[in-house]
């Protein structure tokens, strides 16, 4: 028993670092735009897309084909930013990007079915079967390699966010969209920026997506509730906090799997209650400045 | 006087409209077909008199659209060939088809629509046993016949509704016993070559628990050890704790109760990841899929792996070769590209066709009757003959391998069956 929760342990810990790929752009575009990304789930799985295509007509790998599908993710972010978000403006705001989202969601989606068609795909590359054998365990190459590039993220993103002068502009948009604006930071711009740079690392978990599991245009909506609850659980806008609740979650869930895999979904989501009745702001969530 | 809220702004209303307008359009345009006539109009034309329509609701997208589209594909080609053969009763026949995205409530909305809006004339059923059961209770309260080819488990058969209208008709193979000659092909080996060992993962879905439950069952009763049986939900956050659980039992062999091609993946992914190589790996569905299967998972891997069903592309049958050469000619591929979906709802299409020239009319009443005389109908699937429940009594199940690294799709199991090839086992090791 103790080896299977080990291995349920260190299971929960690889998946999470692949779902903190997924959600930190959803918290990022969070924490700025006050937005609630429907469409997260779908970029996902256009991130995914976007790898197949490169690995299957150009035998590009993986990890290299982020250096093209990273930035075509952020030209796609900031498109949709300025195409559908940009002008929403007022005290349902928020909402209203709901259910703008959502349908980019579908228009994404539709254009998928009509390229790629219903059938699954999967991506493949040397390291994604195979593993390395350390303490007894057997650990996949992909998942480790995909929770080194979940790390890395997360620090390339702190790093965007806390030295650079674009770092200060966001984070200054963050606690107070007025004020930003008074003292001469180009919101809108930040806003784009950000959106884009939301959609882009959304690329490396479509890629981490892609590689584990099949996937066809419909997948993504089956992740959009997870990575919700993980946010949430995280506090919405904290990167780190992204990282912290993916591996929480995705490790709990695991170890329910060890007795019954049909409560482990049902405890993933009573944990993120449970937590938020103790922490209504989630493991790093800051007080609501907006609401002050 | 009240002022508009500030987002009720012009701006705001057009841009969520043009949005939700464009979703609209693209989703329609991704669906080329879901809502309208699918009918074929190739000559020669049937003589020109109102068209039968037949509506269906399937799942063009959300979890079942692979197999959906299949479906889609399925009915539309019979269509085509009723009417390239003059129609049925000389009358032109339309598909109507309109799409649940997978939803057990849209597939109600739909067939709502179909039977009081549209009054189609006949109904052919949607995909999954999950949405055949609520589509066959509005189809009893509207007096439809429901033909269907993918709602074989016994919930929906066992259904308040269809125990009373007796209205629901599955033209493929009842899936409780479709691992049976599995089962019988493990009792024909001599015990030192029977597994001592099984692992039971089964998705919590209608259609894949109960043939495993049985297969569990009857496998136990044979000396074959269980060491793992536990059903994980339909939709999980990742498959890898539970089939690295497997993995960590070493079971011989894996009855895995799927209900699709990421299923099926994502435990082969892991338990190669885990060096675990069963010696016996079959799966409720997904290997069945044919391209759609061995391109997510690669040829090699595909190998040895079983799959029951009741069809296959090279299933000698003569109607069922014409439906696949019209299928590689109309959609392109090679027949192992041709999934067992596909002929599934041609034999619906085959069924109903037989019905309705059989009660010469449209009139659902004598259609259900009809259909529960014991009338042994043929299709492309084999002949055809209902229980009193409305399954297919003459459905006869069979299994499947990929063989010849993964390029070949064979009947192996009953050894017996005409039509069946020596089967490879064990199943040889994961070749990433």
């Amino acid at each position: 028993m103790a080896r299977q929760i080990y291995q349920a342990i260190v299971d929960g810990i690889l998946v999470g670092g692949v779902y903190a790929l997924m959600a930190v752009g959803l918290t990022l575009i969070f924490g700025v735009l006050d937005i609630i990304n429907i469409a997260q789930g779908v970029l996902v799985i256009l991130g995914a897309y976007l790898s197949y295509s490169l690995e299957t007509r150009l035998h590009v790998d993986l990890f290299l084909g982020l250096l093209i599908t990273v930035p075509a993710m952020f030209v796609i972010g900031v498109a949709i930013q300025w195409a559908f978000i940009r002008r929403l403006r007022g005290r349902e705001r928020t909402s209203m990007t709901l259910l703008v989202t959502y349908a980019v969601a579908l228009i994404i989606e539709g254009i998928l079915y009509e390229i790629y068609g219903p059938n699954p795909k999967q991506l493949n590359a040397s390291y994604v079967q195979s593993s390395v054998h350390v303490f007894g365990f057997y650990l996949s190459y992909i998942y480790v390699y995909g929770f080194v590039l979940a790390l890395a993220l997360v620090a390339a993103i702190y790093a965007l966010l806390y030295r650079t002068r674009f770092g200060r502009s966001v984070r200054a948009t963050m606690q107070d969209e007025t004020a930003a604006r008074l003292i001469g930071i180009d919101v809108n711009r930040v806003a784009a920026l950000t959106f884009g740079v939301g959609v882009a690392v959304t690329a490396a978990g479509g890629m981490m997506f892609g590689a584990t599991n099949a996937f066809n245009p419909n997948s993504g909506y089956d992740l959009i509730s997870r990575l919700l609850a993980i946010i949430i659980l995280g506090g919405l806008g904290s990167i780190g906090g992204a990282l912290a609740a993916s591996v929480f979650m995705l490790t709990l869930e695991s170890l329910v799997t060890i007795w019954s895999p049909e409560w482990a979904i049902v405890v993933f989501y009573a944990a993120l209650v449970l937590v938020l009745l103790i922490r209504p702001t989630g493991f790093f969530g800051r007080q609501p400045v907006r609401a002050q | 006087m009240r002022s508009h809220p500030v987002w009720l702004s012009r701006h705001n209303l057009a841009l969520s409209a043009a949005a939700i307008l464009s979703a609209c359009l693209v989703a329609a345009c991704s669906s080329s077909g879901s809502s309208s006539s699918a009918g074929n109009t190739s000559s020669p034309s049937p003589s020109n008199t109102k068209p039968i329509v037949i509506g269906a609701s399937l799942s063009l997208t959300g979890d079942f659209s692979a197999d959906g589209q299949a479906f889609q594909k399925g009915y539309e080609l019979w269509a085509a060939d009723v009417n390239a053969n003059g129609g049925l009763l000389g009358r032109h026949v339309t598909l109507k088809i309109l799409n649940d995205n997978s939803s057990p409530t849209q597939v109600q909305t739909n067939y709502q629509t179909l039977f009081a809006s549209d009054k189609v004339d006949l109904a052919f059923g949607p995909f999954s046993s999950l949405l055949t059961t609520p589509s066959a209770s509005v189809a009893a309260r509207y007096g439809y016949a429901l033909v269907e080819g993918a709602g074989g488990a016994p919930s929906v058969f066992a259904s308040p509704a269809n125990q009373s209208a007796h209205n629901v008709f599955d033209v493929s193979l009842p899936i409780v016993d479709e691992l049976i000659p599995f089962v019988n092909w493990v009792a024909s080996l001599p015990p030192a070559q029977r597994p001592k060992t099984a692992a039971y993962p089964m998705a919590d879905d209608p259609f894949a628990d109960p043939p495993v439950q049985l297969a569990q069952q009857k496998l136990q009763a044979l000396g074959v050890k269980t060491v793992y049986s536990k059903i994980f939900p339909a939709e999980n956050a990742s498959y890898k704790p539970a089939a690295d659980q497997v993995a960590a039992t070493g079971a011989q062999a894996v009855v895995l109760g799927s209900t699709d091609v990421p299923t099926v993946a994502a435990f082969m992914q892991a338990f190669e990841q885990q060096h675990y190589n069963p010696k016996m790996f079959i799966s409720a569905a997904g290997p069945d899929q044919g391209a759609a299967f061995t391109s997510a998972v690669g040829k090699g891997n595909a190998t040895g792996m079983m799959v029951p069903n009741g069809w296959y592309p090279g299933y000698p049958n003569p109607a069922s070769q014409k439906m696949v050469n019209e299928y590689v000619a109309k959609y392109g591929g090679s027949p192992s590209d041709v999934n067992a979906d596909v002929a599934e709802a041609y034999s619906v299409g085959q069924v109903m066709a037989q019905a309705v020239t059989g009660t010469k009319g449209t009139d659902n009443a004598k259609i259900i009757t009809y259909l529960h005389s014991g009338v042994t109908l043929s299709t492309v699937q084999g002949p055809v003959r209902f229980d009193n429940s409305g399954q297919n009594s003459s459905a006869a199940a069979f299994t499947f391998q990929w063989q010849q690294q993964g390029t070949a799709y064979k009947q192996v199991l009953p050894v017996s069956a005409s039509g069946s090839v020596v089967i490879i086992n064990p199943k040889p090791n994961w070749t990433s």
